[in-house]
């Protein structure tokens, strides 16, 4: 997926005058950022689900609470037992990702922790509330009385978003190393709040947080697109694909303005990431974008070239100018090729989904109701697998990019490694548990959703169920 | 008390909480392993779930925090530990993963094979799992743990006399733990069968959690003698608590007072981890790292206790009132077939 190993290779393939541990240690790394890669990959689909989809539980219960229809109650509650199942699943993999910041990079912990460790802590608290009230919401359908019961529901969606932006606020801290000072290369005068508030986590924040209302809209809206081609249409299904769809139609097109502030944020705080981005080997003004393509040799062969455009997107001048990879030194750069066709596969699918949404929106416009095509509706189904590939794509546009930093111009990935032996065989046997994982998780997914969608006959309205448990 | 101090303070309490409340979380996979097959295995499986089920992940947290903490606060041991005893956490990482989502999945498995398969992954890693975060404590005791990158020995470090002890001891603990408080909530729940099979498991397990305490000290003694110091010296009166405080939970367990009985299983536990700490003072590594030299600077400390101070304004009330629900039997499914 992440798939990196050309560098390793290419080192591997070099092992002439190099010692054996020197491989070794090449390898080590090698594992350590692939095992880094692996977990971030999984755990990352996840939490856009602790993020987007208690909000999109909530919203169906407070349909049911102002209409009193069961329709919505069904859905709610079948959506968050979806949700916990989920979610554990997202903390269990969270907790692999706290375990690997000492077992894969003990230095870069041992060294900065006390920089951007605060954000973590106060993450934790997050976490805490989630917790708790995630299981007060799931376990307390039948005892809490509604309203409480839907009150209970909103920390939880409080407590995603707060989570999220605290470990994205360590992320921007990676990328933008503020709020410390080095004497003698050791860290001092810490400044806790200036690491906290970097100026990487804003565009951060909100691109990350749109993304996952994307990954979940799509992701739910395709899951019952394919109920809907074939032909289960009553008012259940439409109800449980039309709100998830139209929320995530509502973000995709936002999406673009917001990759278009990173964007510029990048380019004048990481000006060769920006670089690698494009493929952009010279410093120039009036710089050319190049579509597809491959780099090499410092420069693209086979793309479209539209002149002047990165200028235009990347500063709003067309003859703005745009540092290229010059300048900097060969090994302070990151690997062009991945970063690039990361970036723009996410842009790409990006602007696939916004015109899906487009459409949909424009024919509820005009029209009021749905479009019709069988093909609007397989492109749903596809829509959500595709949100989940932008989303990766992103992030390793953003990590990628950052290398061969750790923490951007302050220390090296290398330098961060564990000496522990045996990264290699952590990374197999974490692969091969990912994958049992990934495919009991999809089953049980789809156990569940066999289960029909129905009222059952005994549902109670809002009013009579606060009778019975007030 | 000093800044220094403060922050240990809470990362002391953070990890009496995690032994104490995801102690005994692990405690019922062992009796879930030990529960055997037939309809009385299947009531007693079942009976850990409502129990668990809506407490675990609350309960897990407080690992996260611990772990936030030390790295925060002490970053250099953090990093000495991680790398030193990679494989114990590494297993450590590998059993939370497991054991966590195959008790998620388990009510919406059904009852076939993949279900028993589900059944036995929990219960096997909520062994595991403490035995080797147990072992690296006991790394980390007997002064195995040195400063640096991997400085250590990757396997005794972790597979030595006194790792050994404190992992069966804190597999011990957790069933320990676990079987006082089913006792006790199945009590609420008045199934009399149920009941009898918690106590006579607490009472069990006390004895053999008691015995492993009394004869471990012997480990100690020859294994680790600085620690052995100063739990006969400093720490003497939490290890008497402790003591005491089992001793007095087995009569209650005993004349079926469950609800005192989880109190005192809880204090009995948490003085042998305050106990740990204090023999060690002032170490954080023995013989090679202390406390105050181990810890961030000034700001990073001011910081995190404005931030837990904090935190735990909105935290407290919230695990008030989780564990209210919990213990009065709330937090459970209604409908049938409807296991959230
Ligand atoms: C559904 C997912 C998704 C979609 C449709 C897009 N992105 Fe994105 N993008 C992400 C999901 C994402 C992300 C969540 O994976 C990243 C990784 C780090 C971050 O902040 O968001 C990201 C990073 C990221 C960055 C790098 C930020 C950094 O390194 O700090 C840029 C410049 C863009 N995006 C630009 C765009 C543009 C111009 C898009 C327009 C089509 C776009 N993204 C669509
Ligand atoms: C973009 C990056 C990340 C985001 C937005 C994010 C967000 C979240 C969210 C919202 C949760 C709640 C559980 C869920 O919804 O599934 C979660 C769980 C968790 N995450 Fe992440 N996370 C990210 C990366 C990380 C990293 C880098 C770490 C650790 C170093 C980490 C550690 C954890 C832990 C320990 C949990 C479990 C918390 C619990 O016990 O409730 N996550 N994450
Ligand atoms: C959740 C979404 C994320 C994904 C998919 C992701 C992906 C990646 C990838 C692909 C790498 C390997 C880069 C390389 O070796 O070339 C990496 C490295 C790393 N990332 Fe992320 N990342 C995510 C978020 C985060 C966050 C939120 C943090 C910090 C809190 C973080 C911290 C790290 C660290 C410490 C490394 C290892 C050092 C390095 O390679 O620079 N990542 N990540």
């Amino acid at each position: 997926m992440f798939e990196l190993l050309p560098s390793g290779v290419a080192s591997m393939a070099l092992p002439l005058g190099r010692s054996v541990r020197a491989i070794v240690e090449q390898t080590d790394l090698v594992a350590a950022r692939q095992t880094q890669a692996l977990s971030f990959a999984f755990h990352i689909v996840l939490v856009c689900f602790g993020v987007a989809f208690p909000a999109l539980v909530l919203v169906m219960e407070g349909l049911w609470l102002r209409t009193g229809d069961p329709v919505y109650r069904v859905i709610a509650r079948r959506w968050s037992r979806v949700m916990l199942v989920l979610f554990a699943v997202g903390v269990v993999s969270g907790t692999i990702l706290s375990f690997e910041f000492g077992l894969l990079w003990p230095r870069f912990t041992a060294r900065f922790g006390e920089v951007f460790g605060f954000a973590f802590a106060l993450e934790g608290f997050a976490f805490f509330l989630e917790a708790i009230f995630i299981a007060i919401y799931v376990y307390g359908w039948d005892r809490l009385r509604p309203r409480t019961h839907f009150l209970a529901g909103l920390p939880v969606v409080g407590a995603g978003l707060a989570g999220s932006l605290f470990v994205l606020s360590v992320n921007g801290w990676m990328n933008n190393p503020t709020g410390f000072d080095l004497v003698d290369g050791k860290v001092a005068n810490v400044r806790p709040l200036e690491a906290l508030f970097n100026v990487q986590l804003w565009h951060t924040f909100v691109h990350m947080t749109l993304a996952a209302y994307m990954v979940v809209g799509f992701v739910t809206a395709g899951v019952y697109a394919l109920a809907w081609l074939r032909s289960r249409r009553d008012r259940i299904h439409r109800v449980a694909l039309v709100v998830p769809l139209t929320i995530a139609c509502l973000v995709a097109p936002v999406q673009i303005v917001v990759g278009d502030w990173a964007g510029r944020q990048v380019a004048s705080s990481q000006p060769v990431k920006l670089a690698a981005f494009e493929g952009l080997q010279r410093t120039q003004t009036g710089a050319p974008l190049n579509l597809l393509g491959w780099y090499r040799d410092g420069r693209i062969v086979g793309g479209i070239e539209i002149p002047h455009l990165l200028s235009l997107l990347a500063t709003h001048d067309p003859n703005g100018r745009v540092p290229g990879l010059d300048t900097a030194a060969p090994e302070d750069r990151p690997p062009v090729n991945v970063v690039r066709i990361s970036f723009q596969l996410m842009v790409g699918l990006g602007t696939g989904l916004a015109a899906l949404s487009g459409i949909y929106l424009w024919v509820w416009w005009r029209r009021r109701r749905l479009p019709r095509s069988v093909w609007f509706w397989r492109a749903v189904v596809v829509s959500g697998p595709a949100a989940i590939m932008a989303l990766w794509a992103g992030w390793t546009t953003t990590e990628v990019g950052r290398q061969p930093w750790i923490v951007y111009r302050v220390m090296r990935t290398s330098e961060a490694v564990t000496a522990a032996e045996g990264v290699p065989i952590g990374l197999i046997v974490l692969l091969v548990t990912y994958l049992a994982l990934g495919a009991v998780t999809l089953w049980v997914m789809r156990r569940m959703s066999r289960t029909p969608l129905q009222i059952p006959p005994d549902a109670p309205p809002p009013a009579a169920a606060s009778a019975e448990s007030g | 008390m000093s800044l220094v101090d403060a922050v240990l303070a809470l990362v002391i309490a953070g990890l009496t909480a995690y032994v104490v409340l995801a102690g005994a979380d692990f405690g019922a996979g062992f009796w879930e392993l030990m529960s055997g097959p037939g309809p009385k295995g299947a009531q007693m499986r079942a009976a850990i779930h409502r129990s668990v089920g809506p407490v675990w992940e609350a309960n897990h947290v407080w690992l996260i925090f611990v772990l936030v903490l030390l790295w925060t606060a002490f970053p250099v041991a953090f990093g000495a530990i991680m790398s030193t005893l990679a494989i114990p956490m590494f297993l450590a990482a590998m059993g939370i993963i497991l054991r966590g989502s195959a008790f998620a999945f388990q009510p919406h498995v059904g009852t076939g094979r993949l279900a028993g398969l589900m059944s036995a992954v929990f219960g096997i890693s909520s062994v595991l799992t403490p035995f080797v975060m147990g072992a690296a404590i006991g790394g980390i005791a007997s002064g195995r743990v040195p400063v640096g990158n991997a400085a250590g020995d990757p396997w005794r470090s972790w597979l030595n006399p006194t790792s050994l002890f404190v992992g069966a001891l804190a597999v011990a603990l957790c069933a320990y733990l676990a079987a006082v408080y089913l006792a006790a909530d199945t009590a609420r729940g008045g199934d009399r069968d149920l009941v009898e099979a918690f106590r006579r498991r607490a009472l069990a397990a006390g004895a053999v959690a008691g015995v492993l305490a009394v004869g471990g000290l012997a480990v100690v003694r020859s294994d680790a003698e600085h620690l052995w110091v100063g739990l006969t010296g400093a720490a003497l009166p939490m290890v008497i608590l402790s003591g005491v405080a089992g001793a007095a939970t087995l009569a209650l367990v005993w004349r079926r007072r469950f609800g005192i009985a989880r109190i005192g299983a809880a204090v009995a536990v948490s003085a042998i981890v305050i106990g740990w700490a204090v023999a060690q003072r002032p170490d954080l590594l023995p013989g090679e790292l202390t406390i105050a030299d181990a810890a961030a600077g000034r700001p990073t400390l001011v910081a995190l206790l404005i931030g837990t101070g904090t935190g735990a304004a909105v935290l407290i009330p919230s695990l008030v009132w989780l564990f209210r629900l919990a213990l009065r039997g709330e937090l459970v499914k209604s409908e049938p077939g409807e296991m959230p």
